[in-house]
């Protein structure tokens, strides 16, 4: 059996895509993979793998044509089979030509309604999702049919993008899943599928932090402080010097905040919330620790409030006390950045010349490119890590 | 009521007309006939060159019942009018100028380009309005007539209708609440035997209109509706029997539209002969003859009223045509007193 | 001793006082109707006002309400400031004409050269048995119409206050009294005042649903959103008060804020007010505040039936528009 090579849907909301280039002609062989024509979105131009090995034939979509999501554009054949077996749609897709410009769209347009792809969702969903960035469809509506409600968005933004992987499972039990871990694989899903990632790493030297740590604990009245407190703050800081990173992607533009809202991952039984403290540049240590505490206490008990995590302009992943020496951590939407944690580990470094025993936190930065640039994530990573390895600088 | 009779029985100037109009109210009487002859004339002209749009509705031949009526009406007696106003609004001392405006839609025009040839009045000289309903204006006359009676002026109300409209709910409401309330209003039917294609006899269980007037007991008073002094005398009475106190009358005058009923008509329903006829008893004609035989004009007198007529009616369509075209942002104007937006 | 400055009133009462009060300040105001005199009002509302003010301003008319209407425009139109009652608003249907093709395009088809102040009053509405020719509710008819105003006044002090204030407009205004509100009883100062045309006002302040309603609606629309504030649904009740002209800026202020709106009303559903609230959200800023679809709660597509238990049903009832709300809020609809 020939196979069938269709207009794929590459874009959320796209009922059909215009071919702007093919690189293969009838004829051609092709190997499963290669690319053999791109399609034009409103969004970027895609390129299309052949879905398997053998010989191109029965191109019916011309440069320009609008095909609507599914139809057939060619076809490839293996050893023997017949090219003239094919029988083609009656209305084959033709070139919009500069003469004749006027028969252009070609198969009919399946209607937008009924069992669409759109998203069923209220007006004020579609608002927030807009104002937040996000992709209606990417979530699960709660309302009748499926609708998607404000609530049902509002609870999207709140819960976080897990970054632990599920621990594999040690036999096949089916698990039911429950809201939480529904939200967590769609956020995660949808993060990972439609946000670029890229993935920045530094050692960081916290030989300085620890000690420092030390003494400020050490010292009767003064609030004890965790590594991750020192981390938030020094991400909060880094992110007021390199602005452009402290910003969110949306259709209608680059939102960027004006103040640095944190999102702690904190680990509760059957999955994760991500609580936000807000204003951390602003904010003294002592008073960072002790919300991160009564979120964390509040996110365990299951008392978070919708306030509590809304919003959030990066998030740090700390998985230093599960011994974890480096990880990458999965963005969450809108935000650009997520910073993943590690243990602080004594190691061998390089001073000067010679080999010594010192103390390192590998910390990796994820961006969303769409936002972040390579250059702009390096100078934040730069920036932190400066901070974290100069901890004086984090107490004034 | 033998008109011929009535007529004959006055060789001299003793009739009652003759005797209260002085020379100048008479011959003003014909220059409005004139005026209206002439303003029909050019309106109908001006939609025949395409210079408006909309219909018409001409009251050619019926001139003589509207000036007749309104030579007894002060300023701030009222009128009603119909779809066939141009002529009672010009009796009731309109000015062609404004008029035409109005006929070709302009802000200088009475209504300000509102409401066309249909609804031309001047207020200000006591028209209440044209009204394209059929019967709509006279419950409104009662109305103003009532009026007139809680504040105690001795003023009247004119409501002129067609022989149509005597078959209006309307109608038969309307002076049923006149009588019984004794109000000041004098209903003038203009009885052309047609409403729009239907003659009277088709449409009418009673011979004349006037017979519908003792239903409700008030003065049903026939005339001669293209000779202005038999009108006028009928008016009269009526208006001194309304300044009197002593209640509403119905006047039908028997006249004709030479023309259709719009400018939609085909004349299917009438014969030329019967437009003809009429035509022979040409209300201006027959008042220029009555007034030169009774040595009030000359030949030479009536050309210069008719010039005129002529030239002023010339002057006012060169008026309107010069007008200003309403502005489509102002499409709301003036459906409130306070604008809403 | 003065009369005390607030008393209790019965919603007729408070209709017959404004009418005196007007009379009393302008001698161009007189009533006229059928059997408004002696008879005192189909639903006794100007009761003995012919003997305080004389057959000339209690006027009976007789059983002609073409002309009859026609009457009042023309009064109105010669210095006159007639308020005239209809006996049911249903026989509104026989003077149309007047006030359709005269009273409300007088002004217009002269160019603003006149006005026409003019007030009439339509007891309205099911609920007395009257069946299918004495129990409309016909306000939008009269509302789709530019030139008049028209007002749904649903409490004692409103309609006083709302009437006087329709007695001052100089265009004509159109009343609609719903029957069962002639005896409900509400606080109403004794001197006159004037309730503005074309303001609605907020019954009840909520945050989860606004539901606008009029006439007697309001009143179920408030019982219904007390049941439902025990279940936790916080419902806010807009008052409209005016058909014509629509106050949108309340309704839209605050359907930005519930996210919900439903409309309840007496008059046949389809092309009614609620499809003009709705259409006019939808049309709004407010549209990209709404959560769930729009909920019109209006009379059945029938003639008001003689049957009380289906009389209830044509109209929407307090149970009903808790249900729907319910349904609405809770992700049913």
């Amino acid at each position: 059996m020939p196979i069938e090579v269709i207009l794929p849907k590459v874009d959320m909301d796209m009922a059909a895509g215009t071919i702007s280039r093919w690189l293969v002609k009838d004829g051609d062989r092709v190997k499963k993979g290669a690319t053999i024509f791109e399609i034009e979105t409103d969004k970027s131009t895609m390129e299309v793998e052949a879905p398997g090995d053998g010989t191109i034939g029965r191109i019916s979509a011309e440069v320009g044509a609008v095909v609507p999501v599914g139809v057939a554009v060619a076809f490839i054949f293996g050893e023997g089979e017949d090219v003239g077996a094919i029988r083609l749609p009656t209305e084959a897709p033709t070139a919009k030509t500069q003469d004749a410009p006027k028969p252009q769209p070609v198969a009919i347009m399946p209607a937008t309604n009924g069992d669409s792809s759109k998203p069923r969702a209220t007006p004020l969903a579609r608002r927030i999702a807009r104002a937040h960035g996000l992709e209606l469809a990417a979530l699960a509506g709660s309302g009748p049919r499926g609708r998607i409600r404000a609530e049902d968005v509002q609870q999207h933004l709140s819960t976080p993008a897990p970054e632990a992987k599920a621990p594999p499972a040690a036999d096949s039990d089916l698990i039911p899943i429950d809201t939480m871990r529904r939200t967590i694989a769609e956020r995660l899903v949808f993060s990972k599928t439609t946000v670029p990632h890229f993935y920045l790493g530094a050692a960081c030297d916290v030989e300085r932090l620890l000690k420092l740590r030390q003494e400020i604990n050490a010292v009767e009245g003064l609030p004890k402080l965790s590594v991750n407190d020192f981390v938030v703050k020094a991400l909060a800081l880094a992110l007021r010097q390199v602005p452009e990173a402290n910003a969110s992607w949306s259709d209608a533009g680059i939102q960027r905040h004006r103040s640095v809202d944190v999102s702690v991952a904190v680990a509760v039984e059957g999955g994760l919330f991500t609580p936000v403290v807000r204003a951390v540049e602003a904010k003294p240590l002592g008073q960072i620790a002790a919300e991160i505490k009564t979120l964390a206490d509040r996110a365990k008990a299951r008392k978070l409030l919708p306030s509590d995590y809304a919003g959030g302009t990066t998030t740090v992943s700390n998985l230093g006390m599960y011994g974890v020496e480096s990880f990458a951590a999965i963005i969450n939407p809108p935000q650009a950045t997520i910073l993943a944690v590690g243990a602080a580990t004594r190691q061998p470094v390089v001073a000067g010349d010679e080999i010594r025993i010192g103390t390192r936190m590998e910390c990796t930065l994820s961006c969303d490119h769409r936002v972040v640039d390579g250059a702009v994530g390096a100078q934040l990573l730069a920036a932190f890590r400066s901070l974290i390895e100069q901890p004086l600088r984090l107490l004034v | 009521m033998n008109v011929q009779a009535r007529r004959e029985a006055d060789p001299t100037n003793q009739r009652p007309f003759y005797r209260q109009f002085q020379p100048e109210a008479l011959q003003d009487a014909l220059r409005r006939m004139y005026l209206i002859r002439r303003f029909e004339e050019g309106a109908e002209d001006s939609y025949m060159r395409g210079l408006i749009h909309g219909t018409m509705h001409l009251s050619i031949g019926q001139e003589a019942s509207a000036v007749g009526s309104c030579m007894h009406l002060r300023k701030t007696d009222y009128i009603t009018s119909t779809h066939r106003g141009h002529g009672h609004c010009i009796a009731k001392g309109a000015d062609p100028k404004l008029m035409f405006a109005e006929f070709f839609g302009k802000e200088e025009g009475y209504c300000r380009g509102r409401g066309g040839s249909m609804h031309i009045a001047d207020v200000e000289s006591g028209n209440l309005g044209a009204n394209g309903i059929v019967a709509g204006g006279i419950p409104i006359a009662v109305g103003a007539a009532l009026a007139i009676k809680k504040q105690k002026r001795d003023d009247v109300a004119v409501s002129f209708f067609g022989d149509g409209a005597s078959n209006e709910g309307a109608f038969h409401e309307a002076l049923n609440m006149a009588s019984i309330w004794k109000l000041p209003v004098v209903f003038v039917c203009e009885n052309n035997k047609y409403g729009m294609s239907v003659s009277t006899e088709r449409s009418m269980a009673v011979e004349h209109v006037a017979d519908r007037a003792a239903g409700y007991r008030m003065p049903g008073v026939i005339v001669d509706g293209n000779r202005i002094e038999d009108v006028s005398e009928a008016v009269m009475e009526a208006t001194a029997r309304a300044r009197a106190g002593e209640g509403p009358s119905l006047i039908e005058c028997k006249t004709y539209r030479i023309r259709g009923h719009s400018k939609s008509d085909r004349n299917r329903y009438r014969s030329k002969e019967e437009i003809e006829e009429w035509a022979a008893k040409d209300p201006i004609r027959h008042f220029e003859l009555e007034l030169i035989a009774r040595g009030i004009l000359d030949e030479a007198q009536v050309d210069t009223i008719r010039a005129a007529a002529e030239q002023e009616i010339a002057e006012a369509i060169d008026f309107a045509r010069e007008g200003t075209d309403p502005t489509p942002d102002e499409v709301t104007r003036d459906v409130y007193t306070v604008d809403l937006a | 001793m003065n009369a005390p400055a607030i008393r209790e009133l019965s919603y007729a009462q408070a209709i017959q006082e404004a009418l005196a009060q007007a009379m009393d300040a302008d001698p161009r105001v007189f009533l006229m109707g059928e059997d408004i005199g002696v008879y005192g009002g189909a639903f006794q509302v100007t009761g003995d006002l012919v003997h305080r003010y004389g057959e000339d301003r209690v006027m009976d008319t007789p059983i002609a309400e073409l002309g009859a209407a026609g009457v009042a425009v023309g009064a109105a139109l010669a210095g006159c400031r007639p308020v005239f009652e209809f006996q049911f608003s249903d026989f509104s249907a026989l003077a149309l004409e007047q006030i359709v093709n005269q009273a409300a395009k007088i002004r217009f088809m002269l160019g603003g050269k006149v006005s026409v102040p003019l007030v009439m009053r339509f007891p309205a509405g099911s609920g007395t048995g009257a069946a299918a020719q004495h129990s409309q509710s016909l306000e939008a008819w009269l509302a789709h119409v530019p030139g008049l105003k028209v007002i749904q006044p649903s409490t004692p002090y409103d309609i006083k206050g709302m009437l006087l204030a329709a007695i001052d407009d100089p265009d004509p205004v159109m009343v609609f009294e719903h029957k069962l509100l002639y005896k409900m009883k509400g606080d109403v100062p004794a001197e006159p005042y004037r309730v503005p045309i074309g303001k609605a006002i907020v019954r009840r302040a909520g945050t989860g649903i606004s539901i606008v309603a009029t006439s007697i609606m309001v009143h179920r629309a408030l019982e219904a959103a007390e049941i439902l504030s025990g279940e936790g649904i916080d419902a806010e009740v807009i008052d409209l008060r005016t058909l014509r002209p629509i106050d949108t800026a309340t309704i839209i202020a605050s359907v930005k804020k519930t996210g919900r709106l439903a409309c309840v009303y007496e008059g046949v559903k389809t092309l009614g007010m609620g499809a003009e609230i709705s259409a006019m959200i939808a049309e709004s800023e407010a549209f990209d505040y709404l959560d769930a679809p729009i909920l019109r709660l209006g009379g059945a597509e029938a003639p008001i039936p003689y049957n009380p238990v289906l009389e209830k049903a044509s109209v929407p009832q307090t149970e009903v528009i808790v249900a729907r709300v319910r349904d609405l809020l809770q992700g049913r609809i």
